[in-house]
């Protein structure tokens, strides 16, 4: 209890009245300055524009990883030749550190000798500056937070499917029933909890994201691939603007307390847990 | 008794009998790593000599990772009242902890002609981002430059001359013209320069300024001018490099994958800093050259790296060790050797008289460049709030270069930004 309130929330509280002070500098202390710190968000262009990013991001990062870990799941859950070394593989990119992994996406992107770009240059494509065109960097960024993520979720997918009981499928198979549909009536349901689970995680991790952003773009080209919580780091630890970051910080908070109430309120009613 | 009165001798002459009968002052020294090398490895060499030699004296450097995770450790500390003894940040940062009261200024150790001499022993470009108001808040401990890499196979190839890389503006676009190869299909193969602008453009695009005889901010650093024609001028240059003439790559170009980009023969002409030399001379498998950035209507390059500044909130005896570490660090001879083991460019024109760096130069001539460029080299953009201020001009250069704003509206947008920041530190 002692741990919760010290670390979790002490600091929040303390955030919030920051964000109503000005940010002192030297030989001014902070001054209480009401809602001004708010309102110079609200006029913030970069922070629209991170905010809109971040919006895009989530809105295609998470049904396509979701979808993706439920794929690899159901695959690599059947008995198939080098099973383990399937999902070793797909398990790779979470267990890699990701700042390591971000500077070798780096050079895939790279125009000209960059993986990607050789196998669009194999098949007759042209190449593309992938993280250095404003319209190309947030989906080129998205696809390694798909790569990241999707192989994390499996692991969840692939243990809540080994732990359905096997009479479902022999039951399905006895009557007759086709794989889609076993899939769709039986294991989607079945996996309600799971994916609700994995939505959160996706959800805040979609907010959460900055260590690919520092490395691979630094929020560029012109906040093309900025998110909030890079932009954030920007303000608080470049800019040391206290004032404004603590605004951020706020934001951020309640963007994710809006994501557990959902799961607490909403989407937990309608997942029956066995 | 006889042993307290020779420990209150000892103290009363400074003088240490025996390492316990003397307290240490521990000076903490925190320094980034932005080149390769065995960086940590010499500093701790350093330190170790250092105390070797001023017993009374105990730096305990710190590896602190890069200079952005730096200063933010170093601020941090800072606000937390325990700053460490001293730090080695980017010079452009001066602004930054002046504005937070986080350093001191240099000149309040100055007492003795030597110590008036050694301020003095410095190239003047080199001190420029340490001095406002004025004082002079840093030293030059590991700085650089921009210089223009050229691959000597690839300009023989084109028919060029393999000697002589381009001098102006002009030369750039005709010798990039004949540099830049393409397939069958219209894809470029080969290009004929690259100056990349991710991360921190408006370093590089100080070249061009520079060149095109733009000055981007006043010494006071309360007012900058983005919107000079000049510097508008210099912008559409970048821009029509790719635009106009086709031989720079579209889009933003990375910082990080230049100079793999020159190494694998992609591109004929690089900027980048002298910093890179030693990697690139590594790892070259062709013969290539370093020259000065190409001059416009004068040459032009800024400088950069780090500054060696002493921290406010430390006791006297801190203050003046960092002090006496400072000096000792920048000693001509270790200057040179730190140089030579680094890439970075000597600080005093002392350290190039050394027989070290002399030797060294005759082997490996590229390694004076930078030197040679110096006295036509600005300080790098600098004001309050700088990062932020900083931050306006990068947005509006890499809307330039991505073709989403003119050069000028770009540059117009960015100086509206940057005056709004600044209007507070008139």
């Amino acid at each position: 209890m002692v741990l919760l309130v010290g670390f979790t929330h002490f600091p929040a509280v303390a955030t919030f009245i920051d964000s109503l002070m000005s940010t002192p500098r030297a030989g001014r202390a902070a001054v209480f300055v009401g809602m001004e710190n708010y309102r110079v968000m609200l006029e913030d262009p970069i922070f629209w524009k991170s905010v809109m990013n971040n919006f895009w991001f989530a809105f295609i990062t998470i049904p396509f990883s979701i979808g993706m870990s439920i794929l690899m799941a159901l695959w690599v859950n059947d008995k198939i030749a080098g099973r383990d070394f399937l999902r070793t593989a797909f398990f790779l990119p979470t267990v890699l550190p990701m700042i390591a992994v971000a500077n070798i996406w780096i050079f895939f992107y790279t125009p000209g000798y960059g993986l990607v770009n050789q196998i669009l240059q194999l098949f007759g494509f042209a190449g593309h500056n992938w993280l250095g065109e404003p319209n190309l960097v947030l989906g080129s960024v998205i696809v390694v937070a798909i790569w990241k993520e999707a192989g994390f979720f499996m692991i969840f997918y692939l243990a809540a499917l080994q732990s359905l009981s096997p009479s479902y499928k022999e039951a399905a198979q006895i009557e007759g029933a086709s794989a889609w549909y076993f899939f769709r009536r039986i294991q989607w349901p079945l996996l309600m909890p799971t994916t609700i689970f994995v939505l959160i995680n996706a959800l805040i991790n979609a907010f959460r994201m900055v260590d690919h952003i520092i490395v691979m773009t630094k929020g560029g080209p012109d906040n093309a691939s900025s998110l909030i919580l890079f932009y954030l780091y920007e303000v608080g630890f470049k800019f040391w603007d206290q004032g404004y970051a603590s605004v951020l910080t706020v934001v951020l908070l309640c963007i994710l307390a809006l994501v557990g109430l959902l799961q607490f309120f909403i989407l937990d009613r309608r997942a029956h847990y066995q | 008794m006889k042993h307290v009165l020779t420990t209150v001798a000892a103290a009363a002459f400074g003088v240490c009998m025996s390492a316990s009968a003397c307290a240490k002052t521990d000076i903490t020294f925190y320094f980034p790593v932005a080149v390769g090398g065995p960086i940590t490895k010499i500093i701790d060499q350093y330190a170790k000599d250092f105390n070797h030699e001023n017993p009374d004296l105990n730096v305990l450097p710190v590896y602190s990772g890069t200079y952005q995770e730096t200063i933010v450790k170093v601020l941090t500390a800072h606000k937390a009242g325990k700053p460490p003894g001293a730090a080695i940040l980017l010079s452009t940062d001066t602004f930054t902890l002046a504005d937070e009261d986080a350093i001191v200024p240099i000149d309040n150790f100055v007492k003795s002609e030597a110590d008036r001499v050694w301020m003095k022993s410095f190239f003047p470009a080199f001190m420029l981002n340490g001095q406002f108001a004025n004082k002079t808040w840093g030293v030059p401990f590991q700085r650089s430059t921009v210089v223009l890499y050229w691959n000597k196979d690839l300009f023989k190839a084109a028919g060029l001359d393999p000697n002589i890389p381009p001098q102006n503006w002009e030369q750039t676009v005709s010798m990039g013209q004949k540099l830049t190869k393409k397939d069958a299909s219209g894809n470029v193969t080969q290009w004929g320069i690259q100056v990349p602008s991710s991360g921190f453009p408006y370093w590089l695009f100080q070249g061009f300024s520079t060149q095109n005889d733009a000055i981007l901010a006043n010494a006071d650093g309360n007012q900058v001018k983005y919107d000079d024609p000049n510097a508008v001028a210099a912008l559409q240059y970048w821009v029509d490099l790719s635009k106009k003439y086709g031989i720079h790559p579209s889009g933003v170009v990375e910082w990080g994958t230049t100079p793999r980009d020159f190494l694998e023969q992609k591109v004929a002409m690089i900027w980048t800093t002298t910093g890179n030399l030693t990697n690139i001379r590594s790892n070259a498998k062709f013969d290539f050259g370093v020259a000065m950035l190409p001059a416009g209507k004068r040459r032009g390059s800024p400088t950069g790296g780090g500054n060696f500044f002493i921290f406010k909130k430390t006791t006297s005896q801190e203050q003046e060790g960092a002090f006496k570490f400072a000096k000792w660090l920048t000693q001509p001879e270790r200057a040179a050797q730190w140089s030579i083991d680094t890439g970075y460019v000597a600080v005093s024109p002392a350290a190039y008289d050394t027989p070290a760096l002399k030797k060294y130069a005759t082997e490996f001539p590229p390694a004076l460049v930078a030197r040679d460029q110096l006295p036509d080299a600005v300080a790098e953009l600098s004001t309050h709030d700088n990062q932020r201020v900083t931050k306006a001009l990068n947005d509006g250069l890499q809307a330039a270069l991505t073709g989403t704003k003119t050069p000028e509206q770009a540059m117009k947008e960015a100086q509206a930004e940057a005056t709004r920041l600044l209007r507070t530190y008139k």
